[in-house]
Parts: C-alpha cells; sequence; structure tokens
C-alpha cells in the first residue's frame, strides 16, 4: 500500500506493519541535487511529527518529518555515498529509512496516491 | 538590520527579470530586488557549467557609482578617495580596477567594492544591500571636490568562465586584449559598455555595464552562443565560497578589520607603516598596527571531515566543551572540490593549516580543518 503525506514524503506499508519512506519526486526536484543525507540511528523511537531526516542540496538543508509512530528499522546507507539517488530514484533505490509502525492506524489518515498527484499538480 | 516588508510587490526588478522569467528562473528577495536564484537545471549544474564553460550573472542589483572630480583631473578623485579606504589609488592607471575597501573609525569594514579608473573618473561598483548607504557616505566626504552619480540606467552582467573570452570576443574581438582587472570602454552591437575583466567565481571572465535600454538586445546575443548559460545566485554563492571569496555582511562587516578578513594584499604598500602615503583612512591606527603586528582573529578556510554541509554557526576546541572559540560565517557545498566547503574566524594560534576544530551542527559537533582559503584556484588570465 502507497501512502503519501501533504509534506511530500511517500510510504510504502508493508504487510509486517513495516514502512519503507521517502520524499516524492516532485520535493526532490524542488530541493534540487542533494549533497548530504543526514539519516537516524536504527532504533530511534520517532513520534509522528519528529524530524528524522535531513536531506541537504547546494541551496538548503530542510527536514523530513516522520508521517507515523514508531522505531527506526533501517536506514539506506547507500545514499552516505551517492546521496543523489534520492533525486534519480525518489522512490525506489533513493528510499531514506524504514520504521516499524508503532499504531498503523495512523496510516489510514495519509493520502493515497491520487491524491497527492492532484495536490501536486 | 534591513527593514524588511514582505511585499512581493515592494521589490525591484533587474532589467532582465523578463529574460530570467522566460528561462524559468526560481526567483528569492535579495538586497530589495526580485532575483533569480536558480534555474531549471539546478545549482549544481550551473556551478559546474560556469567552471566549464561560460556562465551569464544578472549582477545589476549592485550599486554603480561614478566619482567625477570638477576640477577634470581624476587625481583629484583618487586623493579624495584616499581618506575613504587604505587602497592605493593615485597610482592606479586609466584603465585598471582594483579591489578596496571602505573602512570605518574602529577599522571595520563598511563595504567592499571594485574601483575602476576610467581616466575622466573613478567608477565604483559596491554591494547591493549598502549601496544607498554608500552613495550617502560617499556623496557626504567626496562631494565637495567631486560630482557623484548612482548610475541608475546602466545594467550590469558577469560573463565569467573558460569560455567568456571566446564568447564575448564573438562582439568585441579586442577583449581579447584586456588582462585581469582591465577596464575597457568597449561597443557591443553598437552599444558604448564598460567591460572589466574582473568576476567574483575564481573564474576568468568580464564585468559588463550597459545602458538598461540595450541590456536585453545584448544578453539575448550572448545566450546565443550554446557555451553559455543563465546563473542564478545560489551558483554565485558557491563559485564565491569555493574561490574563498568574502561574502560582505557574512564574512566580514564592520566587526571585522581587512587584517582579520585575511585581506591584507589588497593594502599597497604605500599606505602602510613607512610608505608615501602611509595611513590618512578611517582606522588607519588600528589597521596599520594589525599589518605590523597581525590581528587576534583571523578569517580561515574551513574543510569539513565528514560530506555533512557546515553551513555556519559557532566552533568549539574539542568535542565537548562549551566555550566557543570561533564562528563559521559561511559554507556550502563545494561542486567542483566535490566536498563541503566553510570559511569562518579563528583565534590566531588556530589558524595553521590541518588545525582540527568542530563546528556545530543540528547540535552535532562536527570536526573540520583548516585549510588556505581558496578550496579552488582562481584561472584568472593575469
Amino acid at each position: 500500500m502507497l501512502k503519501f503525506t501533504e509534506d511530500h514524503e511517500w510510504l510504502r506499508v508493508h504487510s509486517d506493519q513495516s514502512a519503507t519512506i521517502g520524499i516524492t519526486a516532485y520535493a526532490a526536484d524542488k530541493l534540487g541535487e542533494l549533497v548530504f543525507v543526514d539519516l537516524p540511528e536504527i532504533g530511534r523511537r520517532v513520534k509522528k511529527g519528529d524530524e528524522v531526516v535531513v536531506v541537504e542540496s547546494c541551496k538548503a538543508a530542510s527536514d523530513v518529518y516522520a508521517p507515523v509512530d514508531g522505531e527506526v528499522i533501517a536506514v539506506n546507507d547507500e545514499l552516505t555515498q551517492s546521496p543523489n539517488m534520492v533525486n534519480t530514484a525518489p522512490m525506489e533505490a533513493g528510499w531514506l529509512f524504514k520504521i516499524k509502525l508503532s499504531r498503523p492506524s495512523q496510516v489510514d489518515g495519509l493520502m493515497d496516491e491520487k491524491t497527492y498527484s492532484a495536490l501536486v499538480e | 538590520m534591513a527593514h524588511q516588508s514582505g511585499m512581493e510587490n515592494d521589490l525591484r526588478k533587474t532589467s532582465l527579470f523578463a529574460i530570467h522569467q522566460r528561462l524559468g528562473a526560481s526567483f528569492v528577495p535579495f538586497a530589495g530586488y526580485e532575483m533569480p536564484v536558480q534555474f531549471p537545471n539546478g545549482i549544481m549544474h550551473e556551478h559546474k557549467h560556469t567552471r566549464t564553460s561560460a556562465g551569464l550573472f544578472d549582477v545589476s542589483h549592485m550599486g554603480q557609482i561614478i566619482v567625477r572630480p570638477k576640477s577634470g583631473a581624476v587625481q583629484d578623485a583618487a586623493t579624495a578617495l584616499e581618506a575613504l579606504v587604505p587602497m592605493d589609488i593615485l597610482d592606479l592607471p586609466a584603465g585598471r580596477q582594483r579591489y578596496a575597501l571602505l573602512t570605518n573609525q574602529d577599522g571595520g569594514i563598511l563595504d567592499d567594492c571594485m574601483v575602476a579608473n576610467l581616466g575622466d573618473a573613478l567608477m565604483i561598483v559596491v554591494n547591493a544591500a549598502c549601496k544607498q548607504t554608500d552613495f550617502q557616505y560617499l556623496h557626504t566626504h567626496l562631494s565637495p571636490s567631486c560630482h557623484l552619480e548612482m548610475l541608475e540606467d546602466h545594467a550590469l552582467i558577469a560573463l565569467q568562465g573558460p569560455k567568456a573570452e571566446k564568447v564575448l570576443a564573438a562582439l568585441a574581438p579586442k577583449v581579447v586584449e584586456m588582462r585581469f582587472m582591465d577596464v575597457r570602454a568597449v561597443s557591443l552591437l553598437g552599444v558604448q559598455c564598460h567591460v572589466s575583466r574582473s568576476g567574483y567565481t575564481g573564474e576568468d571572465g568580464y564585468e559588463i555595464s550597459i545602458p538598461v535600454q540595450h541590456v536585453e538586445a545584448i544578453v539575448e546575443a550572448l545566450l546565443d552562443h550554446s557555451e553559455v548559460a543563465a546563473i542564478g545566485l545560489g551558483a554565485r554563492d558557491s563559485l564565491r565560497l569555493e574561490a574563498g571569496l568574502c561574502l560582505y555582511g557574512s564574512d566580514m562587516d564592520t566587526n571585522t578589520t581587512p587584517v582579520e578578513a585575511a585581506l591584507e594584499w589588497s593594502i599597497q604598500k604605500c599606505r602602510r607603516t613607512g610608505g608615501s602615503r602611509a595611513g590618512g583612512f578611517p582606522g588607519a591606527d588600528v589597521i596599520l598596527k594589525q599589518l605590523d603586528n597581525g590581528a587576534a582573529k583571523r578569517r580561515v578556510g574551513l574543510r569539513p571531515e565528514t560530506r555533512m554541509p557546515v553551513r555556519g554557526g559557532s566552533l568549539y576546541a574539542d568535542e565537548s566543551s562549551t566555550v566557543q572559540i570561533g564562528t563559521v560565517t559561511s559554507g556550502g557545498f563545494g561542486p567542483s572540490v566535490d566536498w563541503p566547503v566553510a570559511m569562518g574566524y579563528l583565534p590566531i594560534d588556530l589558524t595553521a593549516p590541518k588545525t582540527l576544530v568542530f563546528a556545530e551542527v543540528r547540535g552535532k559537533r562536527v570536526p573540520v580543518r583548516v585549510e588556505p582559503l581558496q578550496f579552488y584556484l582562481p584561472t584568472y588570465k593575469r
């Protein structure tokens, strides 16, 4: 199941109640080519709205917020060497982190793909 | 602090606004102007394009001030200006320009600028954010002997990069003969312009002052060359940062002296202790003493040890100390260096190359090493 937030993040929700999270192509395009991604520590517990990741382009450093509550269970270490994968493949190789959902029902409040697409058109 | 209205329609537009818009620029408010920060290719691409080909910058927001001596003798304008700057202006030959600093009574820097000798007048190009106060200040001190005029009817563009010479020479072959910091009256498409071989990117190139009614035609003619791309303020900042060039208001201001800012090279011998026209500028007692004995703090290049950009903030001696020892005054990612670069101030005993200090970024201590200011070596045609 694919979900989106108003802060231009996507979540791919898996059947084991974990979710992979990244930023959308729209957001990546607005930021410009990324030069650094500051990833969270594995095991960190986050609340919806917490600053979890910082993505940096030449222009600026921008926060990525936790879209739901949970525990960080994986981060995309490849981004340390190739932060611009977020630009070239934002929804595949450019994922940011994986979270174990602590309140899976929060996902229901997020946008589906159609609603998000309409938002950024 | 400058008054900020936040009202979009209070912002001025340069005469190239329509071209920026057509090229898809994103705009930001800067020093009261609506200026392009980047074009669709993005800052990284624009930066590299300038280093490898030719970048075209709109710097019309900067102040262009003509100082015309009432006597008709340009030496009289030079003598008057020497009372305000620690530079040798009298010996600046016609057709040459030089970097200069307006200093205050404490030895602090009011602004940095370029001073050109046009033969019958001086032309001073100052920072956009300072131009009204600079003009008032210059007018107060120079008007007894000079007429001053802010060139509101002239745009200013910069063409920078290794292909700049070839491109501009297609419109005016004689610009090839100019050396770094030469200034010439040059006809471009039949329009009389002032061209200097200079810029603020670390690249060879030109700055061109053009009557506003003709600037669009000349810019279109330059953009017609496949080597030329329009570049925004974002890449202008990363280019000057890599080249170790100061941004006024960030890397120097009234609280820093030319010696602290590592700009001694801009103060010629004749204005220093023992020189033929030693002193005689605001803050001379402080600045001359520092030239002889050094200053307590100094601007240095700072290279983060990791890929995390350090854009500003406090510096510490180690990972836990709560005592601030210095400040990062500007920083970011250097696309040509392919690594973050920064500059800032440290106590003089910590300014040796390779000295390790710590910056604080988002609450974390990040190791940074002192380096020479020029992360990218300029390619000026001297």
